[in-house]
């Protein structure tokens, strides 16, 4: 293989003999099984494959288990072109990225009516995410215009169009994911189209650049169509025959690359994005065996195709971790032999110190995937593992079906393209926080260590040198804020989502106490590490979301966030604080948590939901082992 | 008349499109006998025929089959390459 064909998805294995069967038989189950609905969507799926997978979700939508794996989402796709073939794929892709969607589209040329009538199907659906899939025929750019003024009027009406559609869809509080449009492969004047103002190719160059400019105003989110068509080739996306035969917008052989696409987006929207790349060492970030080959004997830099080969996985995967994503080693060696290249070498580019956990044995790698996860503190589903044996490959699948590995190609010469291309780290806008991640998970294990040898917890707390910040949410906090919302599954007490334009709604709510919390030490600033929101009641404050990120774990936080609560509430009058802890599959870690600290139970209901009481008066804080940076008077502003 | 190769893995094909049972479709299956049939599905048949017997129809043929032994007569008289 010279060349990639993206829309075969080559990352992914190629489906069983037997898929039909196997999706056929999710139907004598009692309860399907998320985890085993995704792993069935983990395929290289055709349109086909898609399509009966996804009206076998339909069918047993009342009876699946999703299990915390599959983030149900009420999705609508928004185009104006036939949207019933593209619909399974992107159910497959969503599927695929731990989204299970409840998908609807209007009917041919129905999207416009269905935006603008209030009692329309789609206003009927409440859909959390819209998909704005309109291409140049559906913004009406595909006449050449003579002369710039009416190439400008051209566009106005474009933007009106397109404007008038968002600001509807906002005002229904719906998250909009808006994409580019794809240049059709015609040209008008030739090579001049490029900068013929009235061409439909700068046209549409206008338009993209509306839409790029409207995304990031409104931070609404981007699917960059007009790239991926060209990834793949204008030629193959755009198909005038299908399009004259069933008004498809683009080829059905692409759609399950674009359904893919789509499903990465609602995934990172649902915060289910991996955090983690795994890296094998021998033939995958060097050429050759260390253990036999030696310093001398490996194949890494420039020089030789393979040196350079695997110098660009390198740089990709320090290009992910510069932002965000950990990385770790996983390789079958001595641990000496393995990590000599790292600092003999200078050809190598990632030292050491990027990586946050490294693991050099004979154990199985399954196990020891397992033993990153832990030391990281995440799970075993936010991890991507990249090795060349494809031996190794299965075994990980095998036992731990729920970690991403992608298929290699022969040629390592790919091997950066495969990984770039397979979406696992697909993020819808960067916070601050993002770019320091994997220093955090560095200096956590510095934490670890520095336990280890101190002993004591009190001391320990006090070597920490620990400030925690808390402050209301604010613009600058959001992205952030969100993203912790709808991320969190472990130390989340009720696991309510929420979209950024939720949480800016509940930002000027005045019934609403919304609080993020940060915490710094010695090791280095851990970012925003709490949300918390409560909803006042008459004298009582309800609480609504309360999370923390697991990094900071056994830090007490959580007491200084409540005496944080506890003086802002008896500043305001209030009687008692309630909280709330909805079970889910991923949150046991918090259901001893209000007991803990120190409210009583009050009540319970049939899901398993518990309900519980602060009574305030006498109640006085707790001391906590940290420096607290916090201006009450903006917590005064609650209204009863 | 047994049926030829091609004819079975036309209809091997024709199940995998429709979500349906091999056992369940014959030549004779038209539109009626198979509720999943319609103009969109048939696009994915078109495809998944044109990339497994590396042929292209015409529009003419498509507008005609009435039949999955239509299907099969119209690709007796092509060269099939995949």
């Amino acid at each position: 293989m010279t060349c990639l064909d993206l829309s075969s998805l080559p990352w992914l294995l190629p489906a069983p003999e037997d898929y039909r069967a196997r999706v056929r038989a999710l139907a004598a189950e009692k309860e399907p099984d998320g985890a085993e609905i995704r792993a069935l969507a983990t395929y290289a799926l055709d349109l086909n494959q898609c399509h009966s997978l996804a009206r076998q979700c339909i069918k047993l939508k009342d009876r699946i288990n999703s299990k915390g794996v599959l983030s149900p989402l009420r999705f609508a796709f928004l185009s104006n072109g036939t949207n019933e073939l593209v619909a399974p794929a992107i159910i497959a892709g969503a599927l695929r990225h731990g989204v299970i969607a409840d998908f609807y589209a209007p009917g041919y040329g129905q999207a416009l009516n269905d935006i603008l009538s209030p009692d329309s199907k789609l206003a009927a659906h409440h859909p959390d995410v819209v998909l704005l899939a309109f291409d140049h025929r559906g913004y009406g750019l595909t006449h050449p215009e003579i002369g710039v003024a009416s190439a400008d009027e051209t566009i106005a009406r474009a933007r009106e169009q397109l404007n008038m559609m968002v600001s509807r869809l906002r005002a229904s509080g719906t998250q909009i994911i808006i994409q580019t449009i794809p240049q059709p492969p015609e040209p008008w004047g030739g090579h001049s189209d490029a900068i013929l103002g009235g061409s439909i190719r700068t046209q549409i160059r206008r338009m993209n650049d509306e839409i790029r400019d409207l995304c990031a105003e409104q931070r609404l989110v981007l699917l960059d169509a007009a790239a991926l068509a060209a990834q793949v080739g204008t030629q193959r996306w755009f198909s005038p025959r299908f399009w004259n035969e069933a008004k498809l917008p683009f080829d059905p052989d692409i759609a399950p690359l674009y359904g893919d696409h789509v499903g990465r987006l609602l995934g990172a929207l649902r915060g289910k994005s991996r955090k983690a790349l795994v890296l094998d060492l021998d033939n995958t970030l060097w050429g050759g065996v260390i253990g036999d080959d030696g310093l001398s004997g490996i194949q890494i830099g420039q020089g030789s195709p393979e040196g350079e080969a695997f110098l660009s996985v390198q740089r990709l995967a320090l290009q992910l971790k510069a932002r965000g994503i950990v990385l770790a080693i996983c390789s079958k060696n001595e641990e000496k032999t393995a990590r000599e290249p790292f600092h003999m070498l200078d050809e190598m580019l990632i030292r050491e110190d990027d990586i946050a956990v490294f693991v050099a044995n004979w154990t199985d790698k399954a196990s020891n995937i397992n033993y990153i996860a832990q030391t990281l503190n995440i799970g075993t589903d936010a991890l991507v593992f990249l090795d060349d044996n494809p031996a190794e490959r299965a075994r990980v699948r095998q036992v731990l079906p729920e970690v991403a590995v992608p298929e290699l190609p022969e040629d390592p010469a790919l091997y950066a393209m495969v990984l770039a291309n397979a979406g696992y780290f697909e993020t819808i806008g960067l916070s601050e926080d993002d770019t320091k991640r994997a220093d955090q998970y560095r200096a956590n294990a510095a934490r670890t260590q520095t336990m280890q040898e101190i002993g004591d917890l009190g001391t320990y707390y006090k070597s920490l040198e620990m400030v925690c910040s808390i402050s209301r949410f604010d613009a600058n906090g959001q992205a952030r804020i969100v993203q912790l919302i709808n991320k969190t599954n472990q130390f989340n007490l009720t696991t309510r989502r929420y979209t950024a334009l939720e949480i800016e709604r509940a930002q000027q709510d005045e019934t609403v106490l919304d609080l993020q919390v940060r915490l710094t030490d010695r090791f280095g600033d851990n970012g925003m590490i709490s949300v918390v929101m409560f909803r006042s009641k008459g004298d009582t404050w309800v609480c609504d979301t309360w999370l923390m990120s697991c990094r900071v774990l056994e830090r007490r936080v959580e007491e200084a966030v409540l005496n944080v609560i506890v003086r802002a509430a008896q500043n305001a009058g209030v009687k008692r604080l309630q909280g709330l802890f909805i079970p889910s599959a991923r949150n046991m870690i918090v259901s001893g948590f209000w007991e803990k600290l120190g409210f009583t139970r009050t009540g319970e209901k049939d899901d398993g939901t518990t309900i519980w009481e602060l009574v305030l008066e006498g109640y006085s804080p707790v001391e906590v082992p940290m420096e607290l940076l916090c201006d009450f008077d903006t917590l005064s502003d609650m209204t009863p | 008349m047994g049926i030829s190769d091609t004819e079975n893995k036309l209809i091997e094909i024709f199940a995998d499109v429709m979500d349906a049972d091999p056992e369940e479709i014959g030549l004779g299956s038209t539109p009626d006998d198979v509720p999943d049939w319609d103009s969109l599905s048939n696009i994915r048949l078109i495809m998944s025929l044109e990339r497994a017997f590396g042929i292209r129809f015409s529009n003419d043929e498509i507008a005609n089959w009435k039949s999955i032994g239509d299907i099969g007569v119209i690709l007796n008289t092509k060269e099939i390459t995949g």
